[in-house]
């Protein structure tokens, strides 16, 4: 099992969404982030005075995946977040030690 | 059983009240006003139109014109059944009077309108609902200083809002309105000082309900009238401090501040101009208080600022770093809620339901309004490289300041400079006093302060008043604003502070002052 952290561009949840759907994933955790890579921030005025925001507001989305479905799931994030310019962000795999369906109680591979 | 009786009858009562109320208005406005018998002792109406008709002979032309100006007014009067219950009364003061007085100050349009109103009664509505549109600005404020200021600092904004409202009220009451005006009867400085007690008019001694309070077209309403239109003034005076102190004032002290600067210096200031003192006497204009409201406010804000200073982290050594706005809707809807009441504001300060006045005062606000936020909007665009909302709300304000003071002595064309350069005038301004960190959150003291003198030195360039009257009366009212705030704070300070420590500070007053969060999700 693995936990797949993706922090991608905002507007870029819904296909996501939609192409994990596609390949059978189940569930995900969806958080809204600040962050930075080596896409700098950008400069704001107010009331004449100019300030950098370092942080940019992304998404980052958390799932938990099955060994088999992890390289299909990467390739489905990757390809519906992409615009193939600065700041689209980065997939993350760690592995994931155990998993339950608080529910049932039911443990493993079958609760992902 | 009783309590389905009693269900029906409550349940019935509405429409049946509806439908008493439908038919008691419709035979108020039907069926004439009874005169009062015995109010025509006092003056005989048939037997005044009679010894007008018999001096028209011999009167020489100027007096002709009056004359029968006079004969077709009681006419007229006569002829729709004006209401003349208090008739012709010696002192001139009588409902007959103030028709007499109108339409001679309409030019005798007499003939053309049909009106039955009855004008007292009309301009004392005028005045409580131009108090209550008063009242709502402070709504205005409320929400433009918590748009304007950090999230963390809103329940600490709004709590300084809802006192001051409430202690300015209560202290005009107390002690604010019969020091604002002396009426003559200056108990310690002739013209310049005076310290009233509480108002509370017995009935027919100047006030109360007193139906000849105030009896011409200049003023006409009641007692009370008069009084809850000053009170609801009172407090914007030093609502306008609030909004420059916030995010770091300590509340205690600023609670003390306020008391002091509502129930004595605002009142002391006003009564040298409306209270007839000293600028009063100068022939001073200041139509609804550019300077004795907006300056008086605008720099007793500068000198707590400089005591105060400014928000940590807002002045750095590379520059200045802004605190931006924590919500702009709020801070949009305060300043149309502002624009709004300012009808109250301004055609209130009309005094009375003068259609000419309250129409051309209506206008010349809406079109400084106007014009201020298109200045502001140029002016912080081509300075500042992209426009900024802030600031085209700030230049509504500025506008709207600017022509306070002249509203009822320009043209529509004058209006539109005004507000306009009340627009220019505040952006500057605040770019101005950032430059010279002095750190003011909304814009308080170039709106109120700077373009508050603006508006009374218009009155000299489009309203033909007297530049130096103006001038001496703007500095004089700003410089004892100053002084008065400067040296109460300095006080505070010195003894019990006036700022929150740097920790309080940054986690923000409402935390640290309330013990509340504004926005708990």
């Amino acid at each position: 099992m693995k936990l797949i952290k993706a922090i991608i561009k905002p507007f870029k949840l819904e296909e996501v969404k939609d192409a994990l759907s596609e390949i059978g994933v189940e569930g995900m955790t969806v958080s809204e982030v600040k962050g930075f890579g080596r896409q700098k921030g950008h400069t704001e005025i107010y009331r004449g005075s100019e300030y950098t925001v370092d942080f940019l507001p992304k998404v980052k989305l958390e799932i938990a995946v099955s060994d088999d479905l992890l390289n299909k799931v990467i390739d489905a994030i990757v390809n519906a977040s992409q615009t193939g310019k600065i700041g689209d962000g980065k997939v993350f795999v760690l592995p994931l030690e155990e998993a339950v369906r608080i529910r049932t109680g039911e443990k493993g591979d079958d609760v992902l | 059983m009783n309590t389905k009786l009693a269900k029906t009858i409550i349940l019935g009562a509405a429409p049946f009240k509806f439908l008493l109320l439908a038919v008691a208005l419709f035979l108020s406005y039907s069926s004439p006003a009874l005169a009062d018998e015995n109010a025509s002792d006092d003056f005989d109406i048939a037997a005044e139109l009679e010894s007008l008709e018999a001096s028209l002979p011999s009167a020489s032309e100027e007096e002709k014109e009056g004359i029968e100006g006079q004969i077709s007014t009681l006419q007229y009067a006569i002829d729709n059944y004006i209401p003349l219950s208090s008739g012709f009364t010696e002192d001139g003061d009588g409902a007959g009077d103030i028709l007499a007085g109108y339409l001679g100050l309409s030019g005798g349009v007499g003939t053309e309108y049909e009106y039955g109103f009855d004008f007292y009664t009309t301009s004392t509505l005028w005045t409580c609902i131009a108090a209550a549109l008063v009242f709502l600005m402070h709504l205005g404020f409320a929400t433009l200083e918590s748009g304007l200021c950090q999230k963390k600092n809103v329940v600490n904004v709004l709590f300084k809002n809802v006192f001051i409202i409430s202690i300015g009220v209560v202290t005009y009451a107390l002690i604010g309105f019969n020091t604002h005006y002396p009426l003559g009867d200056w108990g310690i400085v002739d013209n310049w000082l005076s310290i009233g007690g509480p108002f509370n008019p017995p009935d027919g001694d100047f006030g109360g309900s007193d139906l000849s309070y105030g009896p011409g077209v200049g003023l006409c309403m009641t007692g009370y009238g008069d009084f809850i239109f000053q009170a609801m003034f009172a407090a914007t005076g030093a609502t306008i401090v609030s909004g420059a102190v916030a995010e770091r004032v300590k509340l205690s002290s600023f609670m003390i501040f306020a008391v002091v600067f509502v129930a004595l210096a605002y009142p002391i200031a006003g009564s040298w101009h409306w209270g007839g003192g000293w600028l009063a006497s100068m022939d001073f204009k200041d139509f609804a208080g550019s300077t004795v409201v907006h300056a008086f406010g605008g720099f007793g804000a500068l000198a707590c600022v400089l005591v105060l200073g400014p928000r940590k982290g807002k002045y750095t050594e590379n520059g200045i770093k802004p605190i931006p706005a924590h919500s702009f809707p709020l801070a949009a809807i305060g300043v149309f809620l502002l624009m709004f009441g300012w009808y109250g504001f301004n055609g209130g300060s009309v005094l009375s339901a003068d259609p000419g006045n309250v129409s051309l005062v209506f206008t010349t606000t809406t079109i400084a309004a106007g014009a201020g936020a298109l200045g502001a909007i140029l002016a912080s665009w081509v300075l500042l490289k992209k426009p900024d909302l802030s600031m085209g709300l700030n230049g509504i304000l500025a506008g709207l300041v600017g022509i306070t003071a002249n509203a009822d002595i320009v043209t529509i064309f004058d209006s539109i400079l005004i507000g306009g350069i009340a627009g220019v005038i505040v952006v500057l301004s605040i770019m101005f006093l950032d430059k010279s960190k002095i750190d003011d959150p909304v814009g308080a003291i170039s709106v109120h302060g700077v373009c508050g003198i603006w508006g009374t030195l218009a009155c000299a360039f489009f309203g033909g008043s007297d530049f130096m009257v103006q001038l001496i009366g703007a500095v004089a009212v700003s410089v004892f604003a100053f002084v008065f705030a400067y040296v109460v704070f300095a006080a505070l300070k010195a003894t019990i502070g006036v700022r929150v420590s740097e920790e309080e500070e940054e986690r923000g007053l409402d935390i640290s002052e309330h013990g509340q969060e504004s926005y708990t999700s």
